[in-house]
């Protein structure tokens, strides 16, 4: 997973040297880890939840790579991607039950597939609306096609299964090598498979020549009008595309969750993904995946939590969009020049004052939050209320004062390190750019 | 033998506003043309007449004896004639090199291909790098395009216009802007780049000009007033009234050197 704006390294090499040069072996590394990290993590969180969390991360990774193959890649800003995940879904989930009553046979590994084919279908039915604009209009169009099929879904119910959705049963068939997809864990394999296969290729994509003229209709659609490209032609092409993997996503959510409904192609999902690739960063080709991942540990770990997970969610969006608007990704990267040079041990003090005071400025929000739910919203229950082995009354005088106590604190505490940071940066930056090669 | 580009009774109206008066132009095969004209004399928007960035209001233009008037940019692209910008227009966030293979791929047959890898089409490399090379920006290959000096960038906009291959290439301005030995550097840029080629140039310098065309067109309010080579031009009463004399001279001496 390399970054995607200067992807031309291939290039850098001479011609001879292919399969065995340093990038290609760094390329099958990153790879290989990636594989590896997927196949051992739930012999490590191996409880129910966490490979529940494993599982969702997967599905959400792949539909975040696929938004942002339009966002990232191709500029498009989309309100309505939930449509083609979520289309893929009902289809999948039809056959999957025609399977079950054993009208058809179809394995249910590949019911993904069915999923994307569904996606993709989509993507060419209502890619061919949307792309006919750019920018802002196009965005409009999504908004306005996410909020139809939306209404749609209760105006057919035998199609949609009205309010509460369509259910299924994802163990049918006879069991393959012992597999029936029974167990939690087998539906984590099978989710990571399916998410490796669309990362390689999602990621193959960016290298295709499609790839490359998205990113200049991106960076400039007159210009590429004018080097011979159809932009609207390539703006439908990646659509159809992207809505393929969207709906791959939505075909293994049927699979983990064995439920489809309303929701999975209404606008809330819609604004997860878009916030998912955000936070993680459009920039470079894993930021979603990091977004995904973040997204999941909201929306899954941390409501299990709290009820202000929601709250704490669009904190941290707007934070991120507000001071670090290329995401994770790109604070990542940033620090990639320093490693290569062996100079980020320098800025490691000033990052570990950072990180101090942020905690600080943590705790002061969780406890105010928390305190300020207990009183409006749970006061019913009496307000005494425990925080990480801490009992006490939220209506007394004492946390508060703690709260106020922790703010100030965390806020000088910001202020020295974001200087020090900024010291240590710029020190660093000069000694780079002075010739300290 | 057909004209290169064939612009007749060419008009532009912009609401009530008549932009292009009736245009007559006739440019054989690989001859440099130069167009010439005082601000607001239409001279870009001929450029985007021809090139398909908006549509004639009535006349035609043939491309090589073929109607192409009205047609989209990318398909007037691909019958073989590529333009530059006034103002420069290149893919900020794309490299050098990236620039240029975006410019090269559709002339390639790539098309739209996905499933094709890049790094596996050696005649896009070797086409992009012999484009790099011809506008000397080899050292630059890998840097983002936003990120080069404002020559740099004019250069890399010739590079993105002549990498298709295109046999007639359209420059808007191609040295606005640009110091003096910039400039000079631009019009070798020019000279090598569109060898046996067709070129139609929009340029104020006229030391570019006069160094550069084959022939000179003035265009003043909307209509080609001569048409002719640089020395009759330069002699030609009706060129001076419409230059009010001074400035055609003094520049024409100064770029005969």
């Amino acid at each position: 997973m390399k970054p995607t704006m200067r992807q031309s390294y291939e290039h850098a090499m001479a011609p001879g040297l292919t399969a065995a040069s340093p990038r290609h072996l760094a390329r099958y590394l990153i790879w290989g880890l990636t594989a590896l990290v997927m196949a051992v993590a739930p012999l490590i969180f191996s409880s129910g939840f966490a490979i529940t969390l494993l599982s969702q991360m997967g599905i959400m990774i792949i539909f975040a790579l696929s938004y942002n193959m339009l966002l990232g890649q191709s500029g498009m800003l989309s309100f309505g991607h939930a449509v083609y995940s979520g289309m893929g879904a009902f289809i999948a989930v039809h056959v999957l039950n025609q399977v079950g009553a054993g009208a058809l046979w179809f394995p249910v590994s590949l019911l993904p597939l069915v999923g994307g084919l569904g996606g993709a279908f989509f993507g060419i039915l209502f890619g061919y609306v949307t792309t006919r604009k750019a920018g802002t209009t196009f965005a409009m169009i999504t908004l306005g096609i996410g909020e139809m099929v939306f209404a749609s879904s209760l105006m057919f119910p035998d199609f949609f299964g009205g309010e509460g959705g369509i259910s299924t049963n994802r163990v049918v068939g006879n069991a393959v090598l012992g597999i029936t997809y029974g167990p939690g864990r087998q539906v984590y394999y099978l989710i990571a498979l399916w998410c490796l296969l669309s990362m390689v290729a999602m990621y193959a994509w960016t290298q295709t020549p499609l790839g490359r003229i998205a990113n200049a209709v991106r960076d400039n659609a007159e210009r590429a009008e004018f080097v011979g490209y159809n932009t609207q032609r390539v703006r439908y092409l990646v659509v159809i595309l992207s809505a393929f993997f969207a709906g791959i996503s939505g075909g293994l959510s049927v699979i983990n969750f064995e439920i489809v409904s309303a929701e999975n192609v209404g606008a809330v999902h819609s604004g997860s993904v878009l916030l998912a690739t955000f936070i993680g960063g459009g920039g470079f080709f894993f930021g979603p995946v990091i977004g995904a991942v973040v997204f999941v540990l909201f929306a899954v770990a941390l409501s299990s939590l709290t009820q202000a997970w929601l709250l704490y969610l669009g904190l941290f969006f707007v934070l991120m969009v507000m001071f670090v608007p290329g995401g994770v990704s790109s604070l990542l990267m940033k620090q990639v020049p320093l490693l290569a040079r062996r100079k980020l041990g320098r800025m490691l003090p000033s990052y570990s004052v950072a990180l101090g005071a942020g905690v600080v400025l943590l705790a002061a929000l969780i406890l105010t939050v928390e305190l300020t739910y207990k009183l409006q919203i749970d006061s019913d229950n009496g307000t005494g209320m425990t925080l990480v082995g801490f009992a006490f009354d939220a209506a007394s005088f004492k946390p508060w004062a703690v709260a106020v106590a922790l703010w100030l604190a965390g806020a000088l505490a910001w202020r020295a390190a974001v200087a020090r940071v900024h010291q240590a940066w710029d020190a660093v930056q000069a000694e780079m750019a002075g010739g300290g090669v | 033998m057909t004209a290169a580009l064939e612009l007749s009774e060419l008009t532009k109206n912009f609401g009530q506003t008549e932009i292009i008066r009736g245009v007559n132009l006739s440019i054989p095969k690989g001859e440099r043309h130069a167009l010439i004209g005082p601000n607001g004399a239409g001279k870009s928007t001929t450029f985007n007449l021809i090139s398909g960035r908006c549509a004639p209001s009535s006349g035609s233009v043939k491309l090589n004896g073929v109607e192409i008037g009205g047609l989209k940019p990318f398909v007037i692209n691909r019958m073989g004639l590529s333009r530059s910008f006034q103002i420069t227009n290149i893919f900020h966030r794309l490299s050098v090199f990236e620039n240029l293979r975006c410019a090269v791929l559709w002339s390639l047959g790539y098309k739209y291909s996905f499933w094709h890898r890049l790094a596996k089409l050696h005649d896009a490399r070797q086409r992009a790098e012999e484009v790099l090379e011809l506008i000397g920006l080899q050292r630059r290959s890998e840097t983002q395009a936003s990120l080069l000096t404002y020559a740099e960038q004019r250069a890399l906009e010739i590079g993105i216009t002549i990498a298709g291959g295109a046999e007639v290439i359209l420059l808007d301005e191609p040295t606005a802007g640009m110091s003096r030995s910039e400039s000079d550097q631009a019009v070798e840029l020019i000279r090598n780049v569109t060898v046996g080629k067709t070129l139609v140039m929009v340029e104020h310098d006229m030391g570019v000009v006069f160094g550069l065309a084959d022939r000179i067109s003035v265009l003043v309010y909307g209509e080609v007033i001569a048409t002719d080579t640089p020395e009759a031009i330069r002699n030609n009463s009706k060129v001076k009234e419409a230059y009010l004399g001074a400035s055609l001279d003094e520049s024409s001496t100064e770029g005969a050197h």
